[in-house]
């Protein structure tokens, strides 16, 4: 192949001398030769009949078929506009999505007119023929009014005047509506209404009915809303606090400092001070790693004092992840596990590692103590919340790592009685919704 | 030219970034000098490793062997690689750093909501790393070819291998201080052999001297409409395309806050200039002394052969092998930038962002642009890359240019306008090499950035001015995030202050 282009080039600048420059930078060499040329072309080609055939293959397989009796046919049309209906009910009663409800709603009990309204305003009408204008907000509220305060189904006449305010011809044949309340928790919180020209017995059930089940989805939503919150206040108060007895050990060891070296003391306090600066924010829930790393540069300096050349650290962190967003506080209290549990109950010096890496679209931090170490069966138990021991901190940082980026992302941790403990934290680095 | 030179400059180049990048941080550190701002890269550090990332085959062999060709036209290449830094400093550097997004399909769903806009600009992102790794295996084909003789599959496999070793076993994953290391690499790899040069033909006595009225440039063309759109468009594909390179983008986030990735830009700027004046000079003088070698159907070796013909003996064996180690750090830092670069694309969108994920994704990166180098064979390193930044200005720059300072932007705009880009910009290139040589349209279809650039910018902002009601709900807070400074950092030593 690449003889087949160098052919090709001496072909050209076999050209007469004189004019060499000129006519090469005029006409430059083809940058792609004719076999690149050929390549791309039958890649193309390729390329774009295979998306022809998926294009006809994704028609012919999604095509309708027949399928079941007319009954049948009935019964999936009314799943379907009720599944359609839910899906816009999931944000609750809110104008855009009640309205889109309501035309599905509506074709649904084949009625005139079908209105939602929540507990003080109109929020869609969807009508056809004479009922097809919306009317005013208050007049709709006016004829709601009872099955609100009741909580009870209400078949309402609609006199002349009445027919008026509607916005409705007088001599349209529009005579009834229909009024069901909407119920979460047994509370009216809205009401759904029909026009009809009379209200027979059945389509007052049938409205009955699409009243209950959009109650149902309202609940859902209640639900869904509930959940979302007690998973923000659990992230709340799984937030870390900086432990009290790391507070008594630090202004113990920097008492010891005062006489003998008040510089050092002195630099301590300040260090102290920042410490606590840092664990007693109120804003934000994420940090970078950078910041995270600077408060455990503070901590290790405080636990220093007291461990003094016991505890050693070595830090091997890869610049290009210092700015991944973290959740506060979730590395501190994997390090003070580390210098508290391993490091503290072994005899002679203790050393402890803290690497970041960058891994593609992850970053990985690790901590690793030569401690003590412990038990893996009775770590799984801590973990999994039946063992209140002493390293609830891990358990935090585990479950709150989980809430926020899902269970892929807990802890890992490897260890063994005597053999240090090793913990692996991955986080993405791309999450556009937590801002440091 | 003596092959062992080839085989040692090889050998250790690629041995020597795979050590720096297993072990360079390797450094224990105690508490004493624990401090994390001490950890974040120095703006030096970081437009190092961003000229040592930037300046690929077609800088190093790509511009002297056009200068050889054509003479001082070739002259607007260096200057588009550079100034295209400018563009980036002014339009781009400070808020990507900012929006926190790690790579351009993580910006573009960001920015627009939108999954469809991230697979698209994915795929662009994949394909615009593909066509930019292909003239560097070419390059390394090239050299190989040229020191040791050896066939051309030899050069680009051991280029792909080292990379995908290294990437694929984690040992380029800290990658800043080995590509500021290449930098430096290259940057010696072309100033030491040209000094010697130097002083050998200044020095008259036996060296070789240049002729007496040889004409070092050519009289310049006439200027013609011709000519003046080729540079107008060469131009704009340089300055706007450098502004959506994946490889150089990443290394932006190494910077603490957008301050300091401006002042990167600024450095980087001085750096490239310095290196520019390096490729000219060997172009000049390859054109004086080795005259032969455009006729001879490979110009870019230029830079490889002029030290061996200009200084015999063991010195000039020691500086060929300087010059082949500095063009192959620049294959190898290139190419690995890229991989690591398109990896992440790849895994994250495709095979679902494992680590494992990340190693097949490595391998692939590497690997398509290699059967696309083994099968074809390019003529001129710098105008295929020229082609490659012609395609990225016309797809990916609109969609940053555009995010970041227009408001108005929606994913359909941003959709509409890559897809345009792409289909014109590429239905050009190949038509316009399909064309004849004296064709009128050739000048347009073979530098198409003039017209394709602005038709992607058009449709881009059309479309979303037609889809007004689909900007996306978060945008505001997206902006502020973009443009509002980083509130300061808490005082990096209060003890110091304090006392």
């Amino acid at each position: 192949m690449s003889t087949l282009g160098l052919a090709a080039v001496n072909g050209i600048v076999g050209a007469p001398n004189g004019d060499l420059a000129a006519i090469l930078y005029s006409m430059p060499t083809p940058l792609l030769s004719e076999s690149t040329l050929l390549l791309i072309t039958a890649i193309a080609v390729v390329v774009a009949a295979a998306a022809v055939v998926a294009a006809v293959g994704f028609r012919l397989s999604s095509s309708h078929r027949e399928l079941g009796t007319e009954a049948e046919h009935a019964t999936f049309a009314a799943l379907h506009s009720a599944a359609a209906a839910g899906e816009q009910l999931r944000d609750g009663l809110e104008p855009a999505g009640a309205l889109k409800a309501s035309k599905q709603l509506r074709t649904l009990l084949n009625c005139a007119a079908f209105a939602m309204t929540d507990d003080a305003a109109l929020l869609a009408w969807d009508g056809t023929g004479a009922a097809a204008r919306q009317p005013e907000s208050d007049v709709v509220m006016g004829i709601v009014a009872r099955a609100l305060s009741n909580g009870r189904t209400q078949v309402a006449n609609l006199d002349q005047p009445l027919r008026k305010a509607l916005g409705l011809a007088p001599d349209s044949d529009l005579k009834a509506a229909v009024i069901c309340p909407l119920k979460v928790d047994s509370r009216a919180v809205g009401c759904v209404m029909i026009l009809s020209k009379s209200p027979t017995a059945g389509l007052v059930r049938a409205t009955n009915e699409v009243a209950a089940w959009v109650s149902a989805q309202l609940e859902l939503v209640e639900l869904s809303a509930s959940r979302t919150l007690l998973a923000e206040a659990e992230v709340r108060a799984l937030r870390a606090q900086i432990s009290p007895h790391f507070i008594y050990n630090s202004l113990n060891a920097i008492a010891s400092f005062i006489n003998t070296d008040p510089q050092r003391a002195r630099d301590l306090v300040v260090e102290f001070a920042d410490f606590t600066r840092y664990s007693f924010r109120r804003h934000g829930d994420f940090t970078t790693l950078a910041e995270e790393l600077r408060c455990i540069d503070r901590y290790l300096l405080l636990e220093n004092a007291r461990f003094g050349d016991r505890l050693q650290v070595s830090l091997q962190i890869a610049p290009e992840v210092l700015s991944t967003v973290i959740p506060f506080l979730s590395l501190q209290p994997l390090v003070e596990n580390a210098v508290r549990h391993g490091l503290e109950a072994k005899v002679g010096k203790g050393l402890v590692q803290i690497s970041a890496r960058d891994l593609g679209a992850y970053t990985e931090v690790t901590i690793e103590d030569d401690g003590v170490g412990m038990d893996p069966e009775q770590l799984r138990l801590v973990l999994a919340g039946r063992h209140d021991g002493t390293h609830v901190g891990l358990r935090n940082v585990d479950s709150r790592l989980r809430q926020v980026y899902g269970d892929d992302h807990g802890l890992t941790i490897d260890t063994g009685v005597g053999h240090g403990m090793l913990i692996t934290m991955t986080v993405p680095k791309n999450q556009p919704g937590n801002d440091a | 030219m003596n092959p062992a030179i080839g085989y040692a400059a090889l050998i250790v180049v690629s041995v020597v970034t795979a050590v720096i990048g297993f072990y360079g941080l390797r450094v224990s550190r105690t508490t004493s000098d624990f401090y994390v701002a001490s950890r974040t890269v120095k703006p030096w550090w970081n437009a190092s490793a961003i000229g040592g990332e930037y300046l690929s085959a077609a800088s190093f062999l790509g511009i002297a062997g056009l200068i050889v060709i054509s003479g001082i036209d070739a002259l607007w290449f260096p200057i588009g690689y550079t100034a295209g830094y400018l563009m980036l400093l002014f339009f781009v550097a400070a808020p990507l750093r900012r929006s926190g997004a790690y790579t351009i399909p993580d910006f573009a769903e960001a920015r627009l909501e939108s999954s469809t806009a991230r697979y698209v600009t994915s795929i662009l992102v994949v394909i615009v790393g593909w066509f930019y790794i292909v003239p560097q295996l070419h390059g390394a084909a090239l050299t190989i070819r040229t020191t040791t003789g050896l066939p051309s599959w030899v050069g680009a496999g051991a280029v792909v291998l080292v990379v995908v070793l290294t990437v694929v076993t984690g040992g380029m994953r800290s990658i800043t201080f080995v590509q500021a290391f290449q930098y430096w690499l290259k940057l010696t790899a072309l100033a030491v052999p040209i000094i010697f040069i130097l002083l050998t033909l200044s020095g008259g006595g036996s060296g070789p001297i240049i002729p007496a009225g040889t004409e070092l440039f050519p009289p310049p063309e006439a200027i013609d409409g011709g000519s003046t759109y080729r540079t107008l468009s060469l131009l704009i594909a340089l300055l706007f395309g450098t502004l959506g390179l994946p490889h150089v983008l990443v290394r932006f986030y190494t910077n603490p806050d957008g301050a300091a990735a401006r002042r990167t830009t600024l450095i980087v700027l001085g750096l490239l200039s310095i290196f520019y004046i390096f490729p000219t000079i060997y172009g000049v003088l390859g054109r004086v002394f080795l005259p032969s070698l455009a006729e001879g159907g490979s110009p870019d070796a230029t830079v490889l052969l002029l030290p061996g013909a200009l200084i015999g003996g063991l010195g000039g064996d020691l500086l060929s092998a300087l010059v082949v180690a500095g063009a192959f750090a620049a294959f190898l830092s290139t190419t690995s930038g890229l991989v690591v670069s398109l990896a992440g694309v790849i895994s994250q969108d495709l095979l679902g962002g494992s680590v494992r994920g990340f190693r097949l994704a490595a391998v692939l990166a590497a690997v398509v642009p290699f059967g696309f180098a083994m099968m074809t064979d390019s003529l001129a390193l710098a105008g295929s890359v020229g082609l490659v930044f012609a395609f990225t200005a016309s797809t990916i720059c609109p969609l940053l240019l555009l995010g970041i300072w227009w408001r108005g932007l929606t994913d359909a705009g941003a959709v509409a306008g890559m897809l345009t880009g792409a289909v014109l910009c590429g239905a050009a290139i190949l038509a316009g090499s399909r064309m004849g040589m004296d064709s009128p349209w050739r000048d347009v279809l073979t530098q198409p950035a003039a017209w394709t650039v602005p038709a992607a910018f058009i449709v881009t902002i059309v479309v979303s001015k037609a889809t007004k009601h689909r900007r996306s709900a978060s945008l505001s807070r997206f902006m502020t995030k973009l443009h509002v400074p980083e509130r300061p950092l808490a005082q990096e030593n209060p003890r110091s202050q304090a006392s």
